[in-house]
């Protein structure tokens, strides 16, 4: 059986497109508009939507996408209620969803309760920011066994050998940081970003998608020259973050995509 | 399954007793959950550290500091008179409150600033949370010539202020981080977050047996000249081995200090005392083994105190370097193999134990080590005159005055007790 998200890039490959792939905090500013936004991202044209899981503590994370899990929590949010969140919009979106979260509200909820909620609630992903390789042995083998693609982050830290195992281990897509450090936009693609794509292509056929600090269209065009995909979430996350408050959030939030969009349209795709 | 190969130390390391296996796990706590990015920094930091922890060079390099630099071995005193006052056991004093900088925390922070600048790494960052770890850490990268920034939480730096001055005095940047609950876990995260960005060049010296592998190890080889020098200096003074040793719980470092001496004595009980707050209700604690559960927070796996959705409960202490919500993993091994045992105490018990052991001994004590006089206490009353209980006094309590004196104590007589002083010549 092949995933939502294999499907997604079979197809990315066959257009020619680059994918775009977009970072939301599930629950921001509050479930009801996050939902709106999720289907907002889908009909602007986002190929995944990554869903953040709201976290008390996102040491991976930098100020724009911190603020967004605390409004998120003050609304109520968590990993059961992000769930929720996603089961209730997964008919409406073509997209494919990935649930980005921290370990411990997962290991909280119980990995077999997790795999079962979140393959009921049509979720086709999951990345865990400080799971890596040598820690997801059992939580891998829970997730693959519901039918949840695991999805690993390498950075341009990451040896080749461990690039090699967690391509082995990674279904769907592998998640390539442009650079060291936090979440949050940047002006300029990092200058080793390519590299670490390139790395990876020595030794995978999975699909490579690229974020960290990706924020403009001419950002995803160039990665799209080197990558199957480019993430936007910080500076995603910020326009809900000026616009919460406005009755146009989630058309703003669509324009805004579609721009992106636009970006990745004009991306010469490899293959 | 696929193995990954990278794990190992280096041909010719000592692994000694109790250490973790060669994934960091004490039982099943510990390991190493870290963002990918910091994977290899980390891995690099395991292998410098298990060179320098077999290299007779490094080891005598820190040695001749510790004694010549940080006034070690400190000496074990007696509470003669607060014994007395208990009537049962007598209590003897580790006095890391002696040590150079006032804390147990410059055992660490030489060690792992020596580490540094072997790795040619040249700036530091290190959160703190009393202050103690970031006042040792800003000393020890002036006397090293290391750059240092600490992060420390914006509540922290208010009730510790006098430590925000000692950073700034010996050259460190100290940033507010005003986060979350603005603390310790708090100035974690931030420094846990410049790590990540500035990894070329910078070491993250963290102040606790906490984090990922290999620092819950690390921090406890270096804090284990407590115990070494407690269990002779013991025996030297009185000629028996502890009934007990007590010690408080932050992260963990200075009971595992001063356990580390004894843990092969079985008949010496081995206490970790950790912060009760003011109640025993989510929010208003730090006693992770009174009501935590197992997760994963901040690099390790080990008891945490979380919510029903896996997100870290608020921690409250009148000790700020006790106020965190996660245990150093080895304490949970312990724990759970029954040899060293938990308790807590409140924050009125912790002041009331500070206040007796500075009018019957003449010591101001930190209010993190008053938890663990507070409990001693109860314990000594309990056993007999020849019994003997040995707690490790983690630091010296000038940091804390304010925050006595804002509770009420410290001040001038009052009227019905004659004029003060000054009034009589
Ligand atoms: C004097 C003193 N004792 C104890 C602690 C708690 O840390 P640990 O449990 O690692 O010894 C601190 C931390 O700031 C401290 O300053």
């Amino acid at each position: 059986m092949t995933s939502r998200i294999a499907d997604v890039f079979v197809r990315l490959r066959a257009d020619h497109r680059t994918g775009l792939v977009t970072y939301v905090t599930g629950g921001d500013p509050d479930a009801a508009r996050s939902a709106e936004i999720l289907r907002g991202l889908d009909r602007a044209g986002a190929d995944v939507l990554e869903v953040g899981v709201p976290f008390s503590d996102p040491l991976a994370d930098g100020p724009v996408i911190q603020r967004a899990s605390e409004r998120a929590l003050a609304a109520g949010g968590n990993l059961s209620g992000t769930l929720d969140l996603i089961a209730q919009v997964r008919a409406d979106v073509q997209a494919a969803v990935v649930v980005f979260t921290y370990a411990n509200p997962i290991f909280k909820m119980g990995t077999d309760a997790f795999a079962a909620r979140a393959a009921a609630a049509g979720v086709d992903g999951v990345l865990v920011l400080d799971l890596p390789i040598e820690e997801a042995g059992s939580f891998r083998q829970t997730v693959v066994d519901a039918g949840i693609d695991p999805i690993f982050l390498l950075s341009p830290t990451t040896t080749d050998a461990r690039i090699r195992a967690a391509a082995k281990l990674g279904r769907g897509f592998l998640y390539g940081i442009s650079r060291l450090g936090v979440t949050g936009a940047r002006a300029e693609v990092a200058s080793g970003a390519r590299a670490l794509v390139e790395r990876i292509r020595a030794v995978t056929a999975l699909p490579v998608a690229v974020g960290f600090g990706l924020s403009r269209p001419e950002h995803v065009r160039q990665v799209g020259e080197w990558a199957d995909a480019a993430v936007v979430g910080s500076a995603l996350v910020d326009v809900i973050a000026r616009e919460a408050d406005s009755p146009d959030l989630v058309t703003t939030v669509e324009r805004y995509v579609a721009g992106l969009k636009r970006g990745a349209q004009g991306g010469a795709s490899v293959t | 399954m696929t193995t990954i190969d990278t794990e190992l130390p280096p041909a010719g390391a000592r692994v000694g007793r109790r250490d973790p296996d060669v994934r960091g796990y004490f039982g099943t706590y510990g390991g190493r959950f870290v963002p990918e990015t910091l994977v290899a920094p980390v891995e690099e930091l395991q292998t410098a550290y298990f060179v320098a922890r077999s290299d007779r060079a490094f080891q005598d390099e820190l040695t001749s500091l510790l004694d010549r630099y940080v006034g070690r071995p400190t000496p074990v005193s007696e509470a003669v008179r607060w014994s007395e006052q208990l009537g049962g056991a007598r209590l003897l004093l580790k006095r890391e409150d002696l040590a150079h900088t006032g804390a147990h925390k410059i055992n660490n922070a030489l060690g792992q600033a020596l580490l540094a600048v072997r790795m040619g790494k040249r700036r530091v960052v290190a959160e703190t949370g009393a202050g103690q770890h970031g006042v040792a850490t800003a000393t020890a990268c002036a006397l090293l010539d290391l750059t240092c920034e600490v992060y420390m939480g914006a509540e922290d730096m208010e009730r510790q202020a006098l430590n925000v001055v000692r950073m700034r005095l010996l050259g460190a940047r100290v940033t507010p981080v005003d986060a979350g609950t603005r603390t310790l876990k708090d100035a974690i995260n931030e420094a846990m977050r410049d790590w990540v960005t500035n990894i070329q060049d910078t070491y993250y010296l963290l102040g606790s047996v906490l984090g990922p592998h290999p620092y819950p190890l690390m921090v406890r080889e270096f804090q284990s000249v407590i115990g070494a020098e407690a269990r002779q200096q013991v025996l030297a003074l009185v000629g028996r081995l502890p009934a007990a040793v007590i010690a408080c719980v932050g992260g963990g470092s200075n009971a595992l200090g001063i356990f580390d001496g004894f843990v092969d004595d079985r008949d010496v009980r081995l206490i970790g005392v950790e912060a009760g707050g003011d109640a025993i209700v989510a929010g208003r604690h730090a006693a992770r083994f009174t009501t935590g559960t197992v997760g994963v927070l901040q690099g390790t796996r080990t008891v945490i105190l979380q919510d029903a959705h896996g997100n870290i409960e608020p921690t409250h202490s009148v000790a700020a370097g006790l106020d965190y919500a996660a245990v150093g993993p080895e304490h949970a091994w312990l724990r759970d193999m029954g040899r060293a045992a938990y308790t807590c105490v409140s924050d009125d018990q912790a002041l009331e134990a500070f206040l007796q052991v500075a009018r019957l001994e003449g010591i101001l004590p930190a209010l993190e080590s008053s938890h663990a006089l507070a409990h001693a206490g109860q314990v000594a009353a309990e056993l007999d005159r020849d019994e003997v209980v040995l707690v490790n006094l983690s630091g010296r309590g000038d940091k804390d005055v304010e925050i006595v004196r804002a509770r009420g104590f410290g001040a001038p007589p009052v009227a019905a007790a004659g004029p003060p002083r000054e009034d009589v010549t």
